[in-house]
């Protein structure tokens, strides 16, 4: 046995579906007691890795260990942990009592400790004098709470939790929050919660885990993950935020929107193109005066409960997104401030788009399994292995997808601004990054076309 | 007034097609021998079809008929629903195999079934008899039991079978205790089906009986019908037939209606 | 053990009984009938079994003759049972659910005894038996098949497409000829595959509705195979399988068009 603090570690777990890769190479570990959020959009992941820590789902690769002991072939029913379900899955033909009692029974425990057990968890969902209620004549939260009984029960060293509230109204999802989080406190087990929905997830958390595409993007407090996201999948993930094209002018200034601002980032070398965050809450905004460090004209004001959010057209001709507690009107001109605390700078995972490609003959490259035109290469000969770089504003989308010369689907979009950042999966699950001033929608079917001339070519 | 053109419409046609039934009905009240004459009241007919010996080959048909029915529907039921449970779990190709795979004897006439199985059992050397009549009747009973205990499988919640796993019970457990009860009404209707059309069937039993001898209600009313002359007691037979179905449906029609009632009332909440 | 109990963990393998069941029980003999049709007695490969249907005018005059019959039958279905359905589907029209059991109730009696009470009846009646009863007994057995399939494509239709087209202006004729007629076409199909291929398969019925004077496919097939000529009867079999297949074919195409113009509308 291992020696290890970790109550959970997932070590290099990688699973795919078919064609489609849903975890690739995911190491993920989890302290005793924690409670650890698993965060991501729908078909991240997430539910996956979830499935197969409960033993409902195998691995290619990798192992899973719980308190130590590899568990990664031991089946469900022989896992020290237990599952509270997305839609609950009570079974329909047992009443309450029948439902929480069933793990007990199946363990043969004593009738008498089964019935003190069950009431005592009972209390804990705060179902008193429930036992006897059908089901099925449950409200949704009363169905959750019974789920969660049923599970902690068995007193488990881990309990999981596949986005228990997604069918709660909003006004439960947030009772229930609070309870989960007493609950969590007062067994003192470790949780692992899956939900796609960020807010619960900074709410509830002492770890979260953001996926996206079957990997692990970032893991840290719900405060570092809100405040120092690792790239812009994270920052326009958790909450609202203006992501930037920015450059590094040298240590401590950057320059974005047009402008250059004091910032208190270090170490990205000089005139480096950076991804820059900021978020709307951070803008300070000012009916026009000459103390501020941009101006520009408000666009829309939209009360959003609390604070208003309002989008402001700068001088230079970006937009941002601004939340505050005053109102401006549309029309009126604004001065605003960032401090240097404020702007996040981080590094672009890639700066153009890079293919591995084959050159089939001198004004044909073969990259993305389809073949390209591309100017005449008279050094380069048919076969030989090249790399293909394009800037992501010369790639082309059209409407019709039969008007590319391959066709792909828009999965993911960001807005910096001035224009839009896309990334479009192509047919062979090829990633092809986009810069583009048209509105997408997600998941459009689009066709893509590259000229000639924006094909850079280079031997490997 | 469009509705009662449409009203008359319908009882016409009822009319029309209860008119043959209604008749036998009503001549296997009287003792003649030829129908359309009516010799008075009797319910001579009736006993004398439950008397055994004069009509001793009818009532040892009656007894092939639903020992065969319940054989062939039990085994249907148990093998349709284990099916239906994989079916289920099954995505792309390969539950488009077996969903084609199914469909086949539903689809194919009778004739095509029971001749088709005819030439598999010659072919191996299987002497025809009681053993080839029910694995005919199993196969094209079957796959109305997996229509009837697939829709159960997919209103569940996906997830509760691994609940099940997931507090400790073993995989046999959680069929046990979680999955059966569930497809339970799928696989009673399943059962109902399969028994019916077991008893109904002709056209696939009369290639798969063999020449032992064996005879089931259709085989028997064939041969009977074939010599020309109707057998009187066959009125009351098809009279009680024609009442055990309508009572079957009767009761599948309630058990569909109040079920679906059920899951009203469940949606409402 | 380690696999078998890994297996039954899977549960998607729980299928794989019946698969080997239907390979066996369902394919294998398909396969078979295939076999025969190309074999003679001594079980040498041959066409000679097609030929002889083609030569033999009596086999063939009977495969049309049953084709005729079958369209009759068919086309008397839909136009008694098409209007039936449309009635027992319109809650305006028809608001109790048992009229639709007892319009399904004969397709769950023996087709038999149906058949022998459609001759009672006639007898009863003092009609000679004959073509007439043969179309008669036809229509009356098989209507319930026609009028079920139009019944639940109807009922299943989504009621604001006619909302839908009456909003849009559609007089009631328009909405009908628009909306309800091609929105139904599937449902009719299926009728058509319900009543169509039964009525050139079965036998027995024709022999009891006609006192033995009018032969059709099903009973020639038959006949062969209970006199022993089963590579012959194989053959027919096989004849018959290429017309359902056929027809299977037509019909799936209709509900594509069909299911098209639903979706246009």
């Amino acid at each position: 046995m291992k020696d290890s603090n970790y109550i959970i570690e997932f070590n290099h777990i990688s699973k795919s579906f078919g064609e489609k890769c849903v975890l690739d190479d995911v190491s993920l570990f989890v302290k005793k007691g924690e409670f650890v959020t698993i965060l991501g959009p729908s078909g991240c992941g997430k539910t996956t890795l979830l499935r197969i820590l409960a033993g409902f789902g195998t691995v290619d690769k990798g192992e899973i260990r719980i308190a130590g002991e590899d568990i990664t072939d031991v089946p469900p029913h022989e896992r020290p942990v237990n599952t509270v379900f997305q839609r609950y899955a009570l079974f329909p033909h047992l009443n309450v009592y029948d439902n929480i009692a069933f793990g007990l029974k199946l363990k043969k425990v004593q009738a008498d400790e089964i019935e003190t057990r069950v009431r005592k968890a009972l209390k804990m969902v705060g179902m008193t004098d429930y036992e006897w209620r059908d089901v099925n004549s449950l409200s949704g939260g009363q169905q959750q709470r019974v789920a969660i009984a049923r599970a902690i029960i068995n007193r488990p060293q881990v309990l999981l939790l596949d986005e228990p509230l997604a069918a709660l109204d909003l006004k439960m999802r947030k009772d229930m929050q609070m309870e989960l989080k007493d609950m969590h406190k007062t067994l003192g087990i470790t949780f692992v919660y899956v939900t796609h929905d960020q807010e619960e997830a900074l709410t509830l958390s002492d770890t979260i885990v953001v996926m996206s595409e079957g990997k692990v993007q970032q893991i840290g407090t719900p405060t570092d993950i809100y405040n120092e996201p690792v790239n812009a999948f994270v920052a326009d993930f958790i909450g609202e935020s203006n992501i930037l094209n920015g450059t590094m002018i040298r240590d401590k200034v950057v320059k974005f929107i047009g402008l250059e601002f004091e910032c208190v980032d270090e170490g990205f070398g000089e005139n480096m193109p950076v991804d820059v965050v900021i978020r709307p809450e951070d803008v300070y905004i000012m009916a026009h005066t000459d103390s501020g460090q941009f101006e520009g004209v408000v666009q829309s004001c939209i009360f959003k409960g609390v604070h208003y959010e309002m989008t402001v057209i700068t001088t230079e001709g970006y937009e941002i997104m601004i939340q505050d507690y005053n109102a401006f009107e549309v029309g009126q001109s604004v001065s605003m401030i960032i401090k240097p605390s404020d702007i996040h700078v981080m590094r672009k995972e890639r700066m153009c788009n890079q293919f591995e490609g084959t050159m089939v003959d001198a004004t044909h490259v073969e990259i993305l399994g389809t073949s390209f035109v591309c100017n005449e290469m008279a050094d380069i000969a048919g076969g030989e292995k090249v790399l293909v770089e394009v800037d992501f504003d010369k790639i082309e989308l059209m409407d019709n997808k039969e008007d590319g010369t391959l066709v792909g689907d828009v999965r993911f979009i960001l807005y910096k601004g001035d224009h839009y950042h896309l990334t479009v999966r192509t047919e062979n699950n090829d990633n092809v990054y986009v810069d583009t001033h048209d509105v997408w929608d997600d998941r459009d079917i689009v066709g893509i076309r590259i000229q000639p001339d924006d094909l850079r070519i280079a031997r490997v | 007034m469009k509705k009662f053109f449409a009203q008359a419409y319908l009882w016409l046609l009822l009319a029309l097609l209860y008119a043959p039934i209604l008749i036998i009905a009503i001549f296997s009240f009287t003792e003649a021998k030829v129908l359309g004459n009516w010799t008075g009241f009797s319910t001579k007919l009736y006993t004398s079809l439950f008397q055994s010996g004069a009509h001793h080959s009818l009532v040892s048909a009656i007894e092939n008929t639903l020992i065969i029915a319940l054989i062939s529907a039990g085994v249907s039921t148990l093998l349709g629903s284990i099916a239906a449970i994989g079916i289920d779990r099954l995505r792309g190709h390969k539950r488009a195999v077996l969903n084609t795979l199914n469909n086949i004897p539903m689809l194919n006439p009778d004739i095509i079934t029971g001749i088709s199985l005819f030439l598999l059992f010659v072919s191996f050397g299987i002497s025809q008899g009681y053993t080839t009549v029910i694995l005919a009747h199993i196969t094209f009973c079957t796959p109305y039991v997996v229509l009837c205990v697939l829709p159960r499988l997919q209103q569940m919640n996906p997830n509760i079978f691994e609940a099940a796993l997931d507090l400790g019970a073993t995989p046999f457990q959680a069929l046990r205790k979680v999955l059966i009860p569930e497809i339970k009404p799928g696989m009673i209707s399943g059962f109902i089906l399969a028994f019916t059309l077991s008893i109904d069937d002709f056209a696939v039993t009369i290639f798969t009986i063999g020449t032992e001898g064996l005879e089931t209600l259709s085989t028997f009313i064939y041969a009977d019908a074939r010599k020309g002359g109707l057998t009187p007691e066959l009125r009351p037979l098809s009279t009680i037939i024609f009442a055990t179905v309508l009572l079957l449906l009767v009761v599948i029609n309630i058990r569909a209606e109040r079920n679906r009632r059920k899951e009203e009332e469940e949606t409402a909440r | 053990m380690k696999w078998l109990s890994k297996m039954f963990m899977k549960r998607s393998s729980w299928s794989f009984p019946y698969f080997l069941f239907l390979l066996l029980f369902v394919v294998l003999p398909l396969v078979l009938i295939g076999i025969y049709a190309f074999q003679d007695d001594a079980g040498k490969f041959t066409f000679a079994n097609f030929s002889k249907f083609i030569s033999n005018p009596e086999a063939a005059n009977t495969f049309v003759y049953s084709i005729g019959i079958a369209i009759i039958t068919t086309i008397l279905c839909i136009v008694l049972g098409y209007p039936a359905a449309y009635i027992l589907s319109n809650r305006s029209l028809c608001r109790s659910r048992v009229m639709v059991v007892l319009f399904i109730l004969p397709m769950w009696i023996n087709i038999l005894v149906r058949t022998l009470a459609t001759v009672a009846l006639f007898d009863f009646m003092h009609l000679p038996l004959g073509e007439g009863a043969l179309i008669f007994g036809m229509v009356y057995n098989f209507l319930p098949f026609m009028i079920y399939p139009i019944y639940n494509t109807m009922s299943k239709m989504d009621h604001s497409y006619i909302e839908a087209a009456q909003d849009l202006g559609a007089n009631p004729l328009t909405v009908f000829t628009k909306v309800v007629l091609p929105l139904s076409m599937p449902g009719v199909m299926s009728g058509v595959m319900m009543v169509f291929m039964p009525t050139i398969s079965t036998f027995a019925i024709a022999e009891l509705l006609t006192m033995n004077n009018i032969k059709l496919f099903g009973t020639t097939i038959q006949e062969n195979i209970n006199n022993g000529m089963w590579n012959y009867g194989a053959a027919l079999s096989l004849i018959m399988l290429v017309i359902i297949f056929a027809t299977d074919l037509f019909s799936d195409n209709e509900e594509e068009m069909a299911s098209n113009e639903g979706g246009i509308i």
